[in-house]
């Protein structure tokens, strides 16, 4: 007797969990983030489809959602005002090579929205870390005026410009929402109903982002409590940038998450502690892609190491 | 509450026939009595074609120390030795008896009346069990003699009685507690003396709130049996994880035994079969059986002589609904799949289950996601995904390191698994395969 | 120019120490190996079947050479002037006995053997064998889960859709017994190949009684014996109700094949008689 669970059910939550994120950043950065979401579901459900039917002659998987899913999460990892031909390159990498080229969903070992973004942003850098600021429902596509985010400007502090800690927007601004960056990050508040959303429906288990949220805290929060001036408070730190997005969305991803939960949790530390290393000694502002990238690439060895606690081990 | 803390899952209970008193099901036309009923050597036929039997004369006797003597439930003659198809689908050899009458070995007590005492010895109860054929009645028709004799270097101070039923849709344990509390409670005092200790704990989920209240009140007056009420949860009923949610203690891996952490586990149905053994000196010739399924007209309890085709309950039971998908000798989680209605009843048969096609017809099979929802099912802590992977390759080594004798074929992986793979079908190919490795290396040493 | 230079000259120095390093390294810890051995290993197939009991070309190739004779190798995968090569390589002589060819014991297609009932665990034949009976009526046939197939390292057995049953390839099938090995039923057989790859043999392994086994299977072999009465050679021996040509034995006169009542006897690579139709079975 089967539970009557399914991959596309889900699949379909996770899309739920996301649908909060993508309303925010549409009051955010208006409707240059509904056309970058849009090209890139769309552009990555064509190469999803178009490698199955033609190249690899399988019965379409364009209905397991996962295509969906890469394209909205590829989408939140960049800016809105990206030029449209960029998100369908980062698209094809992303099907094509992330997930495609090792078998499709599930002999993946590295998250095809990550690889994909990872790959737009050391090809076309300036684009990809040129932020809109945010402007409201009502801000254009095309010539969105663009500023420096909190990311940046934590960088810039910890470099010795303490100057620039005046133009940090308040903790509460950037809660909510209302700063500069990528389309799905800004907003710390609608990616947390998110993870409630896929906790409630059992999709994942709080290990991961839990981890990884609260080893960041610790470590930065350390760095702050020795030098407050050069530090910024751990919080601006959890509410800033990708953090969220990764942690809840792009760290939990199932085929490239370890499997045990003891192994979920050092995944978890392992990606908080590279992303604050990259965040303040690196050169780009933002660990996190490349902080679960590497990760991922852990995992096969900690499925190896850490294996669950078996019954009657420890009275053997 | 209590409960085991290694995974598990939540199926739907489905008990439609918890209501449904126990009804007595009329004699077969022919019984038919396979002679491995039970785990261990097959039994020997000790009568031949022709001979008149009588219900509870023994046709078969243990082939071996880890075996059991098999009884003739109908009176009549013995039609044939010959070979039947058995519920795993294989031709194995069975006795035929053509039913005339219904005459009974006079030794049997067949009234109601219950009995309180006895002083019969220790020796002689577990003789009494072992001519009576009695074995475990929770599906794994372990020998129960067998069991009431642990290994000497192991103290045992606990007897848990499982009256979990944690399969969805099977309530024979539940309704025999309702309608014979009396009875268990005798055949539990029973095995205590027989065991040289004191306490017992019986294990019930709080989805039979009845029996847990009926049983407690039975047993407000006699010291050292309690009820212990458990939280819901598959499997339950699983000895290791009974043993842990009623003590803590956990059972090393194999080769080891429930003894070893100083339990002894015996299924309520067992309780009864023994009283009845005992006391009444009914060898184990009936069984209730549960037939249900959601689309059955008529879901019922049943109590059942041995050897009865499986159609004739299905008959009682308002026939087999059209929509069936799958006949399944068992609960729905761990029971095995009949190939048609002329299987039969035998000492391990708890229930038979109709499902619909629309929920029996297994998906087509995907790619494993990685999910790890198999991982967090496994009430033993294994990691079925692997496993799994492991025997598709044939890389024994690598589920023998990964602890695959430790899976107790419960099936929670399989039945959470998103992609729905047939895991435990692997797991249970990589099992026997393992298992085969060991002994070869075992009988090397 | 000093900057070309000393790019130059640092890349050669590097190049230069870590050059002699290796070479010295590799001096140091030679492995002396028999030239023959890769001389052999040269000419084996190289798919590692392990039909010779080794675990891959390499230890076969081992063994050939630190062997006295030839006695107990073989690789079956080879064709027999290779075999006469290798063990010409490794100073030895060798007799080939007769070629063989896997030969798939059953025909039950759908058509001969309706189903009972639908088996949906796990597409392997062993774990469908250790479930239940399988899904037909006989519980000795092929299962038709493939294991075979999955077993063949030459790509020489194939499932026929239309059949459910394996197909050998005789011009692929090198008779290494993977696949003998992998079919948890025993239907698959290693059997001379005779000339022309002539065969006579009995299509069936179902050991059961006569009227279970007709009921089962049209064309299951039910005992009657009258093939080992039809025998000129007492090549045909009856156990367990199933009749067996010794592939030795037989003659290939075919006489078996006529008197079968239930079509079970199969001769294949005959040419083609007028009075009988082709047989179902053409491997």
């Amino acid at each position: 007797m089967h539970c009557g669970d399914t991959i596309e059910r889900n699949m379909r939550w996770v899309v739920w969990a996301l649908m909060p994120a993508l309303i925010a950043s549409f009051f955010v950065f208006g409707v240059g983030a509904l056309i970058v979401t849009a090209t890139s579901v769309l552009s990555c459900l064509f190469f999803e489809w178009f490698i199955t039917r033609f190249i690899l002659k399988r019965p379409s998987t364009l209905g397991d959602l996962s295509a969906t899913i890469t394209g909205i999460l590829l989408a939140f990892n960049l800016p809105s005002n990206i030029p449209l031909f960029m998100i369908v390159v980062g698209a094809l990498v992303a099907i094509g090579i992330g997930k495609m080229a090792f078998g499709g969903l599930g002999n993946n070992p590295f998250n095809p929205a990550l690889v994909g973004r990872v790959f737009l942003l050391i090809s076309f850098p300036a684009k990809m870390t040129s932020w809109p600021v945010p402007a409201g429902i009502a801000a254009s596509y095309i010539d969105a005026e663009t500023g420096a985010t909190p990311l940046n400007l934590i960088g810039q502090i910890a470099g010795g410009n303490t100057a620039a800690a005046d133009q940090l927007p308040s903790l509460a601004n950037l809660f909510i929402g209302n700063t500069g960056g990528c389309i799905g990050e800004v907003s710390a508040l609608v990616l947390l109903i998110g993870l409630v959303v896929l906790l409630c429906a059992k999709v994942i288990t709080w290990h991961i982002p839990v981890s990884i949220l609260s080893t960041v805290a610790v470590l930065t929060g350390l760095m702050w409590l020795i030098n407050p001036v050069l530090y910024v408070n751990p919080l601006y730190h959890l509410c800033s940038g990708g953090l969220m997005l990764g942690a809840i969305f792009m760290a939990t991803d199932y085929v490239t998450s370890p499997m045990t939960p003891k192994g979920m949790v050092w995944y978890g530390i392992g990606i908080g502690f590279l992303t604050v290393i990259i965040r303040y000694f690196g050169s780009y502002p933002e660990g996190m892609s490349f902080a679960i990238l590497i990760m991922n690439a852990v995992v096969p060895l900690i499925n190896n190491w850490c294996k669950p606690k078996r019954f009657g081990e420890a009275a053997k | 509450m209590n409960t085991f803390t290694i995974g598990g899952v939540h199926p739907e209970p489905n008990k439609l026939t918890a209501d449904k008193k126990i009804e007595t099901l009329g004699l077969p036309k022919q019984a038919v009595f396979p002679l491995s009923q039970h785990i261990g050597a097959p039994a020997v036929p000790c009568v031949q074609k022709g001979d008149t039997v009588r219900v509870g004369t023994r046709i078969a006797e243990p082939g071996g120390f880890m075996s059991a003597s098999i009884h003739s439930s109908v009176s009549g003659k013995v039609a044939k030795i010959d070979t039947v198809v058995d519920a795993s689908g294989l031709r194995k050899p069975a006795i035929f008896i053509d039913v005339e009458g219904d005459e009974w070995e006079p030794s049997i007590d067949r009234t109601d009346t219950l009995l309180l005492q006895n002083n019969l010895s220790r020796e002689e109860i577990i003789e009494k069990i072992k001519n009576s054929g009695v074995v475990g009645m929770g599906g794994a028709c372990f020998p129960t003699h067998v069991k009431l004799s642990p290994p000497k270097d192991c103290m045992i101070d606990t007897l848990i009685i499982n009256a979990v039923e944690c399969e969805p849709y099977l309530t024979a344990d539940h309704r025999l507690m309702l309608e014979h509390p009396d009875e268990i409670i005798v055949g539990i005092k029973l095995i205590l003396k027989v065991l040289g200790i004191d306490h017992a704990v019986i294990g019930v989920e709080t989805n039979k709130q009845d029996a847990i209240e009926l049983m407690n009140s039975k047993l407000s007056m006699v010291s050292g049996i309690e009820v212990m009420p458990l939280k819901m949860k598959y499997p339950q009923g699983g000895e290791k994880q009974l043993i842990e949610a009623v003590t803590g203690r956990q059972v090393p891996p194999p080769p080891a035994l429930p003894a070893n952490v100083g339990c002894v586990v015996q299924n309520v149905g067992t309780v009864y079969a023994i009283y009845e053994a005992v006391m009444k000196n009914k060898p184990l010739i009936e069984r209730i059986v549960t037939v249900t399924g959601k689309s059955v007209k008529n879901p019922c309890n049943l109590k059942v002589r041995m050897g009865t085709p499986v159609s004739q309950l299905l008959e009682y039971a308002g026939g087999m609904p059209e929509d069936t998908g799958k006949l399944i000798s068992g609960g729905p989680m761990m029971g095995r799949p009949l190939l048609d209605e002329t299987a039969l009843v035998v000492k391990g048969t708890s229930g038979i289950l109709m499902i619909p096609e629309s929920e029996a017809a297994r998906r087509e099979e995907r790619n494993c996601i990685r999910c790890a929802k198999c991982v967090q099912a496994c009430p033993m802590g294994l990691e079925p995904y692997l496993l799994a992977t492991a025997s598709e390759s044939g890389d024994w080594e690598c589920a023998e390191e990964n602890w695959i004798m430790s899976c107790i074929e419960c099936g929670c992986c399989q039945s959470t698994c998103p992609s729905r793979r047939p895991l435990l079908d692997w797991v249970r190919l990589a099992k026997n395969r393992v298992g085969g490795m060991i002994r070869a290396r075992n009988a090397k040493n | 120019m000093t900057f070309i230079v000393t790019a130059v000259l640092v890349l050669g120095i590097t190049g230069l120490v870590i050059g002699l390093v290796l070479y010295a390294v590799s001096r140091k810890f030679k492995v002396e190996e028999d030239p023959r051995v890769a001389s052999i290993i040269d000419l084996l197939p190289g798919a590692n079947c392990g039909g010779c009991g080794f675990p891959g070309c390499a230890a076969f190739a081992e063994a050939c050479v630190k062997s006295e004779s030839m006695d107990g190798l073989k690789c079956s995968a080879c064709k027999k002037e290779v075999m006469q090569q290798v063990a010409a390589i490794a100073g030895h002589t060798v007799e080939l006995g007769v070629e063989k060819i896997a030969v798939v014991k059953c025909s039950g297609s759908c058509e001969n053997r309706p189903k009972t009932g639908v088996y949906d665990g796990a597409s392997s034949c062993a774990a469908a064998a250790l479930m239940n009976g399988g899904d037909t009526g006989c519980f000795w046939g092929c299962l038709g889960c493939g294991d075979c197939v999955k077993a063949c390292k030459f790509d020489a057995i194939k499932m026929d859709p239309e059949t459910g049953l394996p197909v050998v390839d005789q011009e692929k099938c090198t008779a290494c017994g993977a696949c003998v090995k992998a079919c948890p039923r025993s239907v698959i057989e290693l059997r001379n190949r005779n000339k022309m790859d002539r065969r006579v043999y009995v299509s069936c392994v179902n050991k059961d009684k006569g009227p279970v086994a007709k009921k089962a299977c049209a064309v299951a072999c039910i005992g009657c014996g009258k093939c080992v009465k039809a025998c000129a050679f007492e090549a045909i021996t009856l156990e367990n109700n199933l009749a067996y040509i010794d592939t030795d034995k037989c003659r290939l006169c075919r006489k078996c094949v006529d008197e079968c009542p239930q079509h079970s006897i199969l001769a294949v690579n005959f040419p083609l008689r007028k009075e009988k139709s082709e047989p179902t079975d053409n491997n």
